[in-house]
């Protein structure tokens, strides 16, 4: 349970997730490398299909486990993540780790009220009474600026709206004050006006709780706004890792320099090209996960595509220009 | 809530109307005369119309209706005409004996229906959950007036441990909660649970099943809860749909089976149906299909306030 001020959090070491079916097997992940320490923000970013969502359920082990094969190690405030059993994981789930969803509808239960949801999870977690954990869920709510929220405890899910549902659910992984939480695309579902009010949240909190939060999406500004550090994935791997700034400003990995000439100007929510001009899409489509190719997961799409790509995946190495901690899984980032 | 409980209840009314209205005039489409079958061939023409009189088929239809619903309001459904007891009396024992058979054969179908079908819906698409469903699907296939005789031919006379026909010793119908009297109530009860077993199972497992796929499953795990905790969920979750399918079997059974009754010699409504319609003895059918109908009225009342306990998206 040890969680000293020099080791990580969370300590990931060359993850690899495979889902097993009747005809193919699908490389869902394939060798995720990452550090997170305490109180820090990891913005992993990727489009569908890339094993970003993959990861972050692997943490809290809720992939189907007979289908699923996890290679690779993971190590969670001092929780040996693969090697916990039934009721360690439950002990784990939610208290140590906490998660939230891309659709809060879905992933709230119509026929349990707000406040049963959030106060089952105290019971689960603390053995209080229901008094107590109501209480708790009040004071969550509260925190989570769901307004009136003593009458917000009586509400079903259908009753709120997209934000306030999110809203509280946020309130829900918070309620045990986990170190960690995994963000699934929490603002995907929601209109842009909320998107921007829960990303405010989720990083005030993240502040005031101080814990570490690793936040997937798709959506480059949405990780810009929360985000610490940002992985960016594709194919199942970690093709860079550095700070904002440096990945922004200075991306090394030609799907990320894709990634961000297709998206949003980082921070405004705003297309960087005027109306009318042409956006640049990254030509071809996201590589067969069921037969993965020698080399480099991208050689196909990448415009700089040499002889040598196709050979062997290359290593995460420091970039020319972006310092020791910004690593470019590209042959030509590192030259 | 209590409004939409309200609701639910004055809609009785309207269906109820309904329901009488057709149990009344179904009757009337059927060819042949009550009349007639009491009657000797040679009955003069004053007898004829002095007995129409009596039982007021000489009034136009609509106005026999209005006197029909207005008497079984008040709860007198007029007098048997086989009989010249009062349909009341006659329904009352029939319909006690159904229900007792009724409630027993759903006891016995839904707990066994909603353990294989929770079973089933955890662990579905293994060998486990095949056998379940296989059981299930025999269930709802086999012919029950069949599987009756067999259970007959099996427990009644090849072992002898079970009577094979009435409701107590020596065909008296003297009711009592004893085992003497209870064993007769074994092979009809068991012989009509399969199809509710089968139903319920299949519906259970379908219903569990996608519960179980659906995210906030995942989510509830994600959040710490253990196996009963996901648990409640899932039965809170699946009780609406439960409840209605059920609702709706003891429904069926209520109306009486009309084979596995006349088969065990059951002597209830389904019994007494029979009976009804072969004496043509109109005051009894009407009463007691309209004693039935509404009595399934009521249940899905009570089925529908039920599932607004379970589900508050119903309520609106």
């Amino acid at each position: 349970m040890s969680s000293t001020a020099t080791t990580p959090l969370v300590e990931v070491t060359n993850l690899s997730v495979h889902f097993r079916n009747a005809d193919a097997t699908v490389h869902a992940v394939n060798g995720v490398d990452f550090t997170l320490n305490a109180g820090e923000v990891l913005g992993i970013l990727g489009e569908s299909g890339s094993g970003k969502s993959v990861t972050l359920k692997t943490l809290m082990r809720l992939l189907p486990e007979k289908k699923t094969t996890i290679g690779g190690g993971m190590r969670v405030a001092g929780h040996d993540v693969l090697s916990l059993d039934r009721a360690g994981l439950i002990a784990f789930r939610g208290r140590v780790a906490s998660m939230i969803f891309q659709e809060p509808m879905l992933a709230f239960d119509p026929v349990f009220t707000i406040g049963q949801q959030i106060a089952e999870t105290v019971i689960q977690h603390e053995g209080v009474s229901r008094e107590v954990a109501m209480a708790r869920a009040l004071e969550m709510l509260e925190r989570v600026q769901i307004p009136s929220a003593k009458r917000r405890l009586e509400a079903y899910p259908h009753e709120m709206s997209g934000g306030m549902r999110q809203r509280a659910m946020i309130a829900l992984a918070l309620a045990c004050k986990p170190q960690l939480l995994l963000a699934d695309e929490p603002t995907t579902a929601l209109d842009a006006t909320v998107q921007i009010q829960i990303l405010l949240l989720l990083r005030q909190l993240q502040k005031e709780m101080g814990m570490a939060v690793i936040f997937v999406t798709h959506d480059v500004g949405a990780a810009v706004e929360v985000s610490d550090r940002i992985a960016v994935m594709y194919a199942g791997r970690f093709v860079e890792t550095g700070d904002v700034r440096t990945v922004i400003r200075k991306p090394g990995h030609p799907y990320t320099q894709g990634l961000l000439a297709a998206n949003v100007l980082p921070g405004t929510g705003i297309h960087a090209g005027k109306r009318g001009d042409r956006i640049e899409a990254i030509p071809g489509a996201p590589p067969n996960m069921v037969t993965l190719a020698p080399g480099c997961a991208f050689e196909p799409r990448c415009k700089w595509a040499e002889e040598r790509c196709g050979t062997k995946v290359p290593e995460p190495l420091p970039s020319a220009d972006g310092g020791a901690a910004h690593l470019v899984r590209c042959v030509r980032a590192v030259a | 809530m209590f409004t939409y409980i309200l609701k639910r209840i004055l809609y009785v009314i309207p269906i109820g109307l309904a329901v009488s209205l057709v149990c009344f005039s179904l009757v009337f489409l059927a060819p042949g005369d009550p009349l007639s079958a009491i009657l000797p061939p040679d009955a003069t023409t004053e007898l004829i119309e002095r007995l129409k009189a009596d039982y007021g088929f000489d009034k136009p239809l609509p106005v026999q209706f209005g006197k029909w619903v207005l008497r079984a309001a008040q709860g007198d459904l007029g007098t048997s005409i086989a009989t010249g007891r009062p349909v009341n009396s006659e329904i009352a024992k029939a319909i006690s004996n159904t229900f007792m058979l009724a409630m027993f054969a759903c006891g016995i179908g839904f707990s066994f229906g909603l353990v294989f079908g929770f079973v089933a819906g955890y662990v579905r698409n293994t060998w486990l959950d095949k056998v379940v469903t296989g059981i299930a699907v025999t269930g709802v296939s086999l012919p029950h007036y069949w599987l009756g005789m067999v259970m007959v031919i099996i427990f009644a006379v090849l072992l002898d441990w079970l009577p094979a026909m009435g409701a107590g010793a020596g065909g008296s119908d003297a009711w009592a909660w004893d085992w003497e009297h209870v064993r007769f109530l074994v092979l009809p009860a068991v012989t009509l649970s399969f199809i509710p077993m089968g139903i319920v199972t299949r519906t259970t497992r379908a219903v569990v099943a996608e519960i179980l796929n659906q995210e906030f499953v995942q989510a509830l795990r994600a959040k710490g809860m253990d196996s009963l905790g996901v648990f409640k969920h899932v039965v809170k979750n699946a009780a609406p749909t439960l409840l209605a399918v059920m609702g709706i079997q003891l429904g069926y059974l209520l109306g009486g089976s009309i084979l596995v009754e006349t088969v065990f010699s059951w002597p209830g409504t389904g019994f007494l149906l029979n009976t009804a319609i072969f004496q043509r003895d109109l005051p009894l059918l009407q009463g007691t299909i309209l004693f039935l109908a509404m009595f399934f009225v009521v249940l899905n009342v009570l089925v529908d306030i039920l599932q607004s306990i379970f589900d508050p998206r119903i309520r609106r």
